[in-house]
This record gives C-alpha cells, structure tokens and sequence, in this order.
C-alpha cells in the first residue's frame, strides 16, 4: 500500500552519532540471536543424553573440541552480556536509571561484567579439568 | 483535529489490540529466566564431572528435572520473542515475512519440543535405549 505522500524519516544509521547506547542496544540483539543457536545446542545436548551413552559421549566430544569450546566462550559471553544488559533493560521499564550519567555506566558494567564473568567461568572450568 | 490519515480514518480498523502482550511477554519471561538460567549454570558448575551417568542422575532428582524443564520452556518461549522480532524487522516483503515467521515457529516448536521431551524422559526415568 503506498503512503498518500512521502513521511519524514528518522536519522539513519548513516547520521546517528556512534555512542554506547546504540552499540549496546545492537550487541543486545546480536547476543540474543546467538543465544538462539546456542539453544540448539543445549536441547541437541539434552536430546544426546536422553538417547543413550554413545550419543552423549560423541556430542560431548564435540562440544568439548577446540573450535566448540571457542564457541561455547563466545556463547558464554553473550549469555553474561544479554543477563546483564537485559536486567539493565528491566530496570529501565521499571523507569530507572535513565540520566546520561546513570545509562553510560550500567552500560560499561553490563560489557565489563560480562568480560569478567566469562573470564571467571571459564578459569573455573578450566582449573576444575571439567571440560 | 484527528491525526489519522484519511485512508486510516476510512478503513477505521483501530490498533490490532496486540501491541503490549508481546511486550509483556517478553518482559515476565526475561524475569523468569533469570534465576532459572543462574541456577542451572550453578548445577551444572556445581557436579564433580559431566559425564554421561552423573549428568543423568543429577536430572533424575524430582526438583532438577522439574526446573531444567521449566528453563527449556521459558528458554524457547523467549527466544522465540526475540527472533521473532528481528525476522519482522528485517524481512520486508509481505510474502517472505509470512513465510519465515511461520517456519520460525515450527523450528521453535521442534527445537524445544525435543528438548524438553528429552528432559521429561530422563527425568521420569525412562531407561536409555
């Protein structure tokens, strides 16, 4: 249908000044759609172990090579960012937290966070022999 | 002075009424996964190995499986949401977005179907085949 005459648009990705809000808004929605795939893995995951002991072991064997532990690392981090980030976004509808000063730093807490939350999980894992 | 168009004073069709329930749903079930999710990435950390038996018998105890099932659900279900956002934001033709939005669902219905289906088999206690 087309519109009765040409609307004003919005500023474009073109003209938007570069600033954390926005990088953090786009991340949030890259993190969640790799959290998608991430949830193939994990039901891929659940499915293997309800099938028996050698489909479990071949699809841990997988997982635990180094390309999926790279990519269990990076499923790791969006978790911890889209956590974080989300309850960021909650706070928000809840109507807080919306002053410049207040939204740049939950925003660097959300990234700084999630870097040392990974980091931690994984030197956890890493110092425990689970994987 | 009304602000609609003149075609939308005409067709008068109003709002669709569906504007806030995908919202709110993604709100309560973003609520949710935060301790489900927290708890679970505990547990798993928690067990001495992951291997194939301990995984099993820690998903046999009533209150695992319960809430492993429950995080499968709420994980789909939110997922769902989300992608289902970025599918009607990004995908322009009419026809196209129809289509994927459809094939979405049935990928999230099979997805976390089995996932969930799994979970239950293990937890009831269904032997492995």
């Amino acid at each position: 249908m087309k519109p009765i005459r040409a609307r004003p648009l919005s500023p474009h990705l073109q003209i938007y000044r570069w600033q954390i809000g926005n990088t953090l808004s786009i991340l949030h929605r890259l993190t969640g759609t790799a959290l998608a795939v991430g949830l193939l893995a994990l039901c891929s995951w659940f499915v293997a172990l309800a099938s028996g002991e050698r489909p479990y072991v071949s699809t841990t064997r997988v997982l635990a090579s180094p390309l999926g532990k790279a990519v269990m690392m990076g499923w790791t981090f969006a978790f911890m960012f889209h956590l974080l980030n989300g309850v960021r976004h909650l706070f928000w509808d809840l109507g807080w937290g919306f002053e410049r000063t207040q939204r740049n730093a939950s925003g660097w807490i959300a990234v700084l966070g999630a870097a040392a939350l990974t980091v931690g999980a994984w030197v956890f894992i890493w110092a425990s022999h689970r994987i | 002075m009304s602000l609609r168009s003149p075609l939308g004073r005409i067709l008068g069709l109003g709002s669709a009424k569906q504007g806030t329930g995908h919202w709110w749903s993604q709100r309560v079930s973003a609520a949710a996964l935060i301790p489900l999710t927290l708890w679970f990435l505990y547990s798993l950390l928690a067990l001495p190995a992951l291997d194939y038996d301990t995984v099993r018998t820690w998903l046999s105890v009533p209150l695992s499986g319960f809430l492993t099932a429950l995080l499968v659900v709420a994980l789909t279900y939110h997922s769902y949401l989300g992608t289902d956002v970025v599918l009607g934001d990004y995908v322009h033709s009419a026809g196209a977005k129809l289509f994927a939005m459809l094939m979405l669902r049935c990928a999230y219905v099979l997805v976390g179907g089995a996932g969930l289906f799994a979970v239950l088999r293990i937890a009831f206690g269904s032997g492995a085949p």
